[in-house]
This record gives C-alpha cells, sequence and structure tokens, in this order.
C-alpha cells in the first residue's frame, strides 16, 4: 500500500458565510491520476486553491509527503514539488514562449540570483524549454509573445509551464477548457503520456476525458465530497447519478 | 544588436547619442561653449538616476516616487564626508552607494509588501522622510543646503576637479550604467524581474519567492541612483535637501516615462529632452513649468512608449 | 510638566489633524471609489486659499469670502474632472500620478502668473484676531479652535452621508464594488464628477482655513499633501473613519513631537545630544509611524471591505 501522497484533511473555507469547501477529507496516492468531479461552483478552484497555497483555509490541515504545508506561501509549495495550472489561463503574456516556460525551468533549478549570464544564451536553459514545449507541442511557437497565441495554445502552454517545473504532484483546473475536441484529444494524450510517471490531481467536466484518465473519482458538490472511489464506482453511485450525472449520464 | 547592419531607428540614436556625447568636449571647445558641457554632464547625471528608475518601473513595475531620495543620499555621502575634510573618492562612493542600499532595503522590505497605489505613496513619503531628516540636521547646514568645498579626490589616479575630466568619467559612468541594467535585464535574475511584472501570482506559483527578488532589484536601482547622487554632489559642488523633495522623484518619473519606460535607452532620452527643453524654455519664459505641466499630461494621454515607442514605430515602418 | 502648554500643544495637533483629515477625505473618497490617485488634490487646496485670499481684499470680510471661495474650488475641480481626469479612470496609477503631476505643474504657474510669485496673507476680522481661555491662565486662539470645530463637523457630517444616505450607500457600495454601483444604474460618470467636486470643496476648505495663518502661497499644497497620503495609508486607502482617525493620530503625534521630543529624549541621553537629533527624528515621526502600521497591517488600520 502507498503512503499518502497528498492528504487533506477536514479542510474547510468559507465566503462571507457560504461554505466553499465543507470540511474536505481526500488522499491521493503517488502515481495516480486522481479525478475531482462536480458541478459549476461546487468548490473545485477554490479547493486547488488552499492546495497550492493562494488561499488560506479557515480551517483544516494540507499534508504533502509527509509534511504539513498547510500554512505555506504558493512558491515554497512550488519548491516542494507541487505545480498547478488555472483555469483562467494566467501566463506571463509579454513574454515569449520560450521564455515563459524557461522561468518554470529557472524556479526548478533553485535560486535565481544569477546576475550576469545571458538567460537567452544559456543553453541549460533554452534547451530544457524546448523540450518541455516539445512535450505539448508548441516548439514551433517558442519565439512567439505569448499575447499572440490563440486560446487552445494558451492552454498548452498553461500546461507546459506546471510541467517545467518538473513537479512531484499536477494539480490541473480544467486543462481543456474552452478547447476544441480535437485540441481536447490532443490535451488527454499529453496527459495520457504523465499517466504512470506523475501524480496528478484533475479537475475537469469533459466526462470521457476524466474517465479515460482517473484512476479514482472524487465528487464534489457544494464543498462536500459525496463519493470517492475506482471510475465504475463512481458511475454506478446513486447519490451520484442524482446530485450530478444525472442530467449528463441519463 | 552589434551589427550595424541590423540597427534601426532605435539603435542609431542609441549609438549617435552616445557617441555625440562622448566627442561633445571636442566641439564645445572647438566652438568656445562650455557651458553646453555644463549642461550635458548634468544631463548624464540625472540620465544614471533614469536608468535606475527605470530598473524597477519599467523592467519591474514597481511605481517608485521616492527616488530622489537616492540622489540626496548619495551626495550627502560625498558632502559629509568633505565637512569633515575626508575626500577620498573610493570611500565616499562606496558609501553613496552602501548607505542607499541599506535606506532602499529597509524601505523596500515595507513598501514592497504593499501593491499598486500603496507603494506609490509610501515610497513617496519614505523619500519625504529623508528629505525632512536633512532639513532639521542644522550640523550639515539644514534647509541652507551644504556647500561641497572639494570635489572627490581618486589619488591621482585621474582628477575631477578639471571639468573634461569630469565629464568623461561621467559618461563613462552613464555608459557603465546602461551596460550592467542591460546585462542585469538579460539575465536569469532579470528574467524574473521581467516575469514577475507581468504576472506576479503565476511566477509565485511556479515557484519565485517574487518578494526577495523585487527587493533585490529594489536595492540595485538605490544603488545606482546613490551613485548618480554621489556624481550630482560633486557636480554641483553644493546640495540642498530640497533638491530630493518629492516634486524632483516626479521629474524622474517624467523623464523615464518621456522617453519609454522598460526600454533601456528610453530613460536617456527622456531624461535628455527634459533637460533640453527645460534649458530652452526657461530662457524663453519665467512659467515655463506649465508648458511641462502640459507637455506631461499630453505624453500620458496620447504618447504611449514615449520616444522609445516612436522610435521603435520609425524602425517598423522601414 | 507645564499643563497649559500641553493642553495647547493638544489643540494645534488636533487643528493640523482636521485640516489633514479634510484634505484626506477626499483623496480617500476619491480613491477608494474611482480607484484615482490624485497628486494635484494639494492644488485644489492652494487654489480655496487664493481664491479666498483674493475675495477678502474685495469684499473685506473673511467669512464672506469663505463661503464664495468654496463654490469657485467646487468648479475648478468640475473642470479639472472634466477636462483631465474622466479620460485617466481606465489608465494605471502610473498614469494618474503622472498627469496629476503635469496638473501640479500648471496650477502652481498659473497661480504664480495670477497672483505673483510672493505669498498673499489673509486678515482676519477682530473678532477671530484674538484668543479666548479655555481654561483658567490657558489661552488659544480663537481661530485655531474654530478651525478645528469647522473640521470636527465636517467630518461629523460626511460620516453621516456615507452611513445613512443613499448616496453614501452607493460610496459604500463603490468602495468595494465598483460594477456594482453601475448595474444598480447609476450614472456613474455623474457620480465620480460630483464627488470629485466634493473633494475639491473640503480641500479648499482646508487650505482657505490655513491661509490667515501660514499665508496663501505658491506649492503650499506639495507639502502637506504627502502627510495626507501617509494619513490615508495609516488609516486605510477608501476609509473615511480610517481618514478620520489616522489624521488626528498624525497631527497630534506630529505637534508633540516636535514641542515635547527633546525633553523626553534628555531622559535618555546626554542634552546635547537629545538636542542634535530629536529635530530629525520629530521630522521622521509620523513615516515611522507610518512603516510600523504597514509592517503589521498592509491595509492600514480600517482597510475597505472587499478590496
Ligand atoms: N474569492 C471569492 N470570494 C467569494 N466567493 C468565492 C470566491 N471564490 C469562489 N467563490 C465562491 O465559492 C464557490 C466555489 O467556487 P469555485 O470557483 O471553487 O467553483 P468551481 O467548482 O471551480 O466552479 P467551476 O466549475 O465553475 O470552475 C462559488 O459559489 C463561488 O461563487
Ligand atoms: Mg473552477
Amino acid at each position: 500500500m502507498t503512503a499518502a501522497f497528498l492528504q487533506i484533511s477536514n479542510l474547510y473555507k468559507s465566503f462571507g458565510g457560504v461554505a466553499a469547501t465543507d470540511h474536505v477529507d481526500l488522499e491521493v496516492l503517488e502515481h495516480e491520476v486522481h479525478a475531482v468531479i462536480g458541478p459549476n461552483g461546487a468548490g473545485k478552484t477554490t479547493l486547488i486553491s488552499q492546495l497550492a497555497g493562494e488561499l488560506e483555509p479557515d480551517d483544516g490541515q494540507v499534508a504533502f509527503l509527509g509534511r504539513d504545508i498547510t500554512r505555506l506561501p504558493p512558491h515554497a509549495r512550488a519548491q516542494l514539488g507541487l505545480a498547478r495550472s488555472f483555469q483562467i489561463t494566467s501566463l506571463m503574456l509579454d513574454m515569449t514562449v520560450r521564455d515563459n516556460v524557461a522561468l518554470a525551468i529557472q524556479a526548478h533549478d533553485g535560486h535565481s540570483f544569477r546576475f550576469w549570464r545571458d538567460a537567452r544564451r544559456d543553453t541549460a536553459l533554452t534547451d530544457r524549454a524546448m523540450q518541455a514545449l516539445a512535450r505539448v507541442g508548441l516548439e514551433g511557437r517558442a519565439d512567439t509573445i505569448a499575447q499572440q497565441m490563440s486560446h487552445g495554445e494558451h492552454r498548452q502552454l498553461e500546461i507546459a509551464l506546471a510541467l517545467a517545473t518538473d513537479p512531484k504532484l499536477l494539480l490541473l483546473d480544467e486543462p481543456m477548457a474552452g478547447m476544441g475536441s480535437e485540441e481536447a484529444a490532443r490535451m488527454v494524450e499529453i496527459l495520457r503520456d504523465l499517466k504512470g510517471s506523475k501524480t496528478m490531481l484533475l479537475i475537469e467536466h469533459d466526462m470521457d476525458a476524466v474517465f479515460a484518465l482517473a484512476d479514482r473519482i472524487t465528487v464534489l458538490v457544494y464543498g462536500k465530497v459525496i463519493a470517492t472511489g475506482k471510475p465504475d464506482e463512481i458511475r454506478a453511485d446513486e447519490s451520484v447519478r442524482r446530485a450530478y450525472l444525472g442530467d449528463e449520464a441519463g | 544588436m552589434l551589427d550595424p547592419r541590423l540597427w534601426q531607428a532605435r539603435e542609431w540614436v542609441t549609438a549617435l547619442t552616445l557617441a555625440a556625447f562622448g566627442l561633445a568636449p571636442v566641439f564645445t571647445e572647438l566652438a568656445s561653449q562650455p557651458f553646453i558641457l555644463d549642461l550635458i554632464a548634468r544631463l548624464m547625471i540625472l540620465a544614471i538616476a533614469a536608468v535606475s528608475l527605470n530598473l524597477i518601473l519599467g523592467h519591474g513595475g514597481m511605481i517608485s516616487f521616492g527616488h530622489a531620495a537616492y540622489i540626496g543620499i548619495g551626495a550627502y555621502a560625498v558632502g559629509i564626508p568633505a565637512y569633515y575634510e575626508i575626500t577620498n573618492g573610493f570611500l565616499q562612493i562606496a558609501i553613496a552607494i552602501g548607505a542607499s542600499a541599506v535606506f532602499a532595503f529597509f524601505t523596500g522590505l515595507i513598501s514592497l509588501r504593499t501593491k499598486g497605489v500603496y507603494f506609490i505613496m509610501i515610497t513617496m513619503a519614505f523619500a519625504q522622510m529623508v528629505y525632512f531628516a536633512f532639513i532639521s540636521i542644522e550640523e550639515y547646514g539644514g534647509d541652507d543646503g551644504l556647500v561641497i568645498e572639494t570635489r572627490s579626490e581618486f589619488g591621482g589616479l585621474f582628477d575631477i576637479e578639471d571639468t573634461t575630466t569630469f565629464y568623461y568619467f561621467t559618461w563613462v559612468s552613464l555608459v557603465a550604467a546602461l551596460y550592467l541594467v542591460r546585462r542585469i535585464m538579460r539575465s536569469r535574475f532579470g528574467m524574473v524581474i521581467e516575469g514577475a511584472k507581468g504576472n506576479e501570482r503565476r511566477m509565485q506559483s511556479i515557484g519565485f519567492d517574487t518578494y526577495k527578488y523585487r527587493l533585490t532589484c529594489y536595492v540595485i536601482a538605490g544603488m545606482i541612483c546613490g551613485y548618480a547622487g554621489a556624481l550630482l554632489g560633486n557636480f554641483t559642488s553644493f546640495f540642498s535637501p530640497e533638491m530630493m523633495d518629492w516634486t524632483h522623484s516626479g521629474e524622474l518619473l517624467f523623464m523615464v516615462v518621456l522617453g519609454g519606460a522598460g526600454s533601456l535607452f528610453g530613460p536617456v532620452l527622456g531624461t535628455a529632452a527634459f533637460v533640453l527643453l527645460e534649458e530652452f524654455l526657461s530662457g524663453i519664459t519665467i512659467y515655463w513649468q506649465a508648458i511641462f505641466g502640459v507637455l506631461l499630461i499630453l505624453v500620458v494621454l496620447f504618447a504611449p512608449g514615449g520616444i522609445d515607442g516612436f522610435l521603435g514605430r520609425l524602425g517598423r515602418k522601414r | 510638566m507645564d499643563w497649559g502648554l500641553l493642553i495647547t500643544q493638544v489643540l494645534n495637533g488636533m487643528q493640523l489633524g482636521v485640516l489633514l483629515f479634510l484634505l484626506a477625505s477626499g483623496l480617500t473618497l476619491v480613491f477608494g471609489i474611482m480607484d484615482f490617485v490624485n497628486l494635484a488634490h494639494g492644488s485644489l487646496y492652494m487654489m480655496g486659499a487664493f481664491f479666498c485670499a483674493t475675495l477678502t481684499e474685495w469684499t473685506g470680510s473673511f467669512v464672506l469670502a469663505a463661503f464664495l471661495a468654496l463654490p469657485l474650488t467646487a468648479l475648478v475641480g468640475l473642470a479639472v474632472e472634466i477636462i483631465v481626469v474622466r479620460k485617466l479612470y481606465r489608465r494605471d496609477h502610473l498614469d494618474h500620478v503622472l498627469a496629476t503631476f503635469g496638473l501640479i505643474l500648471v496650477f502652481d504657474t498659473a497661480v504664480q502668473f495670477i497672483w505673483g510669485p510672493a505669498g498673499t496673507a489673509i486678515p482676519l476680522p477682530e473678532w477671530l484676531d484674538g484668543r479666548v481661555e479655555i481654561l483658567p491662565n490657558i489661552e488659544f486662539p480663537t481661530f485655531r479652535l474654530l478651525i478645528i470645530a469647522t473640521g470636527l463637523v465636517v467630518a461629523i457630517a460626511l460620516y453621516w452621508i456615507v452611513t445613512h444616505t443613499r448616496t453614501g450607500m452607493l460610496i459604500r457600495a463603490g468602495a468595494s464594488n465598483r460594477t456594482m454601483v453601475s448595474a444598480l444604474g447609476i450614472d456613474i460618470g455623474k457620480l465620480f464628477l460630483g464627488l470629485f467636486a466634493l473633494g475639491a470643496v473640503l480641500a479648499g476648505l482646508a487650505g482657505l482655513m490655513i491661509a490667515p495663518i501660514t499665508e496663501a502661497s505658491i506649492g503650499m499644497g506639495n507639502e502637506i499633501i504627502i502627510v495626507a497620503f501617509v494619513v490615508i495609508i495609516i488609516g486605510g486607502i477608501g476609509s473615511i473613519k480610517g481618514a478620520f482617525v489616522a489624521a488626528l493620530l498624525v497631527g497630534l503625534i506630529d505637534t508633540m513631537g516636535r514641542s515635547f521630543l527633546d525633553s523626553f529624549l534628555k531622559l535618555f541621553m546626554s542634552i546635547q545630544n537629545a538636542e542634535t537629533s530629536a529635530p530629525a527624528i520629530s521630522a521622521m515621526m509620523i513615516y515611522i509611524l507610518m512603516a510600523a502600521v504597514l509592517a503589521f497591517r498592509p491595509q492600514g488600520l480600517f482597510p475597505p471591505k472587499g478590496r
């Protein structure tokens, strides 16, 4: 039995009295793809933000690799090997695609208090940046300013940034949001390639993708976990069908 | 970049301006117009200050409204030792840079925890604090200012009492400051600064403690400006706290934005435009500041990118 | 301890405090609701003083002049909003500070053009020019008491408007949620214009009240505006209550520091050291206060909700 990689206990967060994360307990095991699904406003993004350190929970704990990280700031969590992607694309839009990824690699290299050498001629950096871009199929766009790319490409770069820090745990917030079906299929391929080697917490509305990728699924409704289990169990779960899958599966 | 065949308007202007500054002593001698040399020397000193402000403002997105304080710290670092007859230039410059670093570190520690308009106002307030502190220290002249009797001495290596030597000292300093900022901004550190300007949240989420990097950048900019202050103290042979009043911080901001914030050479052009216009307009009317005010408003409203932005557009059309 | 001096200095501190409040309340409203940084707020303070000076000369009455100067300052505020400021709401803070810095240059030069480079004194009527005995053997200038009283009345009125009226509700809503105000179908352009003019009137009031003491002079607003910034930073940008508390705090600490710090320091250090360091330290005191507040509360003492 693998020890819990990420352990969320009794996590609670409310906005103006309304609970967005309602005493959530959740375990992510090493090398699994754990999907979190739930209707709009269920509190999925809020959950990820607390795991990544951008929101402070009102109560409860988050432990990563056996260490309590509940009060660590985002950058310290990233240094421990936690990476997130954003549902609403968040990039350094004024910089080139390569520079965006190079920054993530730089972050993974430890400190960047290096003031003299030209970072853009530092092949240790640029080569790895190109590899990271190749992984999501953006190698041809390396010199484009991020701003000038299409929405689908932004989503790919979003994932590339998270991947480039070589994380132990990937927190993916709707990686396929707003993608066309072809792009989405490609993203599923990218994630499938990572499956087994990377641990992932995947939030996604696209049920085909979820059932294709997930080892386990947790269903979140109004901030509460209503079920956790293997895809088949979730598909069969009566309360899930009623609360959520009903309209889609039915 | 170093290949003139690839140069566009921007690169040509940069090279020609620096060359013109470098050759100015020869021409002013020929034309027997030495006051022009003084004008350009002052311009170059202010340009160093503007370049340093641009490092945090243009590249780092930190809108500091208190940069004139470093000019004051640098100038007093020359003036106060000189008052005690310590005229060693190396020591004075070390004090200027060191004291600026300390001031930048402690004020940055607090200011950089805040965002947006808080940051603007706090940097302004801290600078004003230095201003009032020096006004109230009678020993060093209070609000009458401090006369700096002797210029810095560099142990016989060169003598900046000589106008031309001082001029070249300033020219080399400006070129060095530009080179330094260029190197920094292209380094890994500079990438982080640029990234944090674009999207601080994302930079933190990929693992950068942006606060530390920004603080470092803020300190570096303070040190460069402190150096400019040491030059200015030597140049004017007199320093009054009034020169660090917040309106002078505003003028430095204007120079940067007029030239083009975030471009390497823009601040130099902005400073040149500012100083030359000031010289020209103040010769015509005592109400020249109103023209400046209107110009500033017009630049903000209609000319984002400043002079550098204009040159960039010129380059693209060709 | 000299109690008479202490009481006098507390009152002087309050007088500075209410002036700061008048300036800071306008700044904080304009920033809180419009997200606009107005460096030229001090220019409106100066305009109030100069209008009042000229009108006092024409009418022979300071009080009448004061009442006429306020609408004039409001007009200047309206003009500034319409000609420059409203084009800047959508811009970033750097553009705000630069353009309003430009406005300062224009205002200072305009005043020099119209009123000349020297300052203009404002004579007070006799009934305001004297001193009253506030406690046995302790006298205080009547006019300064009037300043304090006026400031307190304005503070109460503003607080009432913000907490009890429909406009005030909008102001509070705007301070935490700009889009909501427009969703309510309020003409946000008019609301901004009105608020900007209100800020101008408050600044003008402060300026015309200080001018009989210091005289109206070019650039008189440029120094106090920074202190007003310190006030709203300490109080929390957008909060009237914060502005009031912080203004009195800053006014008192600044005044007290200047008059008592040297005697206080003499308790720990040599007389000579105390006398040399006291002026410098007291000049820095409000900034140290600001730094201390920010170190613990980066959003100030009373941060408005939802910001
Ligand atoms: N910063 C905030 N302030 C107030 N309420 C918030 C905030 N962030 C989220 N909420 C509320 O918390 C609840 C959960 O939001 P969250 O964004 O986590 O949902 P989600 O599951 O990610 O939804 P979606 O599928 O639409 O992305 C929602 O009701 C939302 O309105
Ligand atoms: Mg979401």
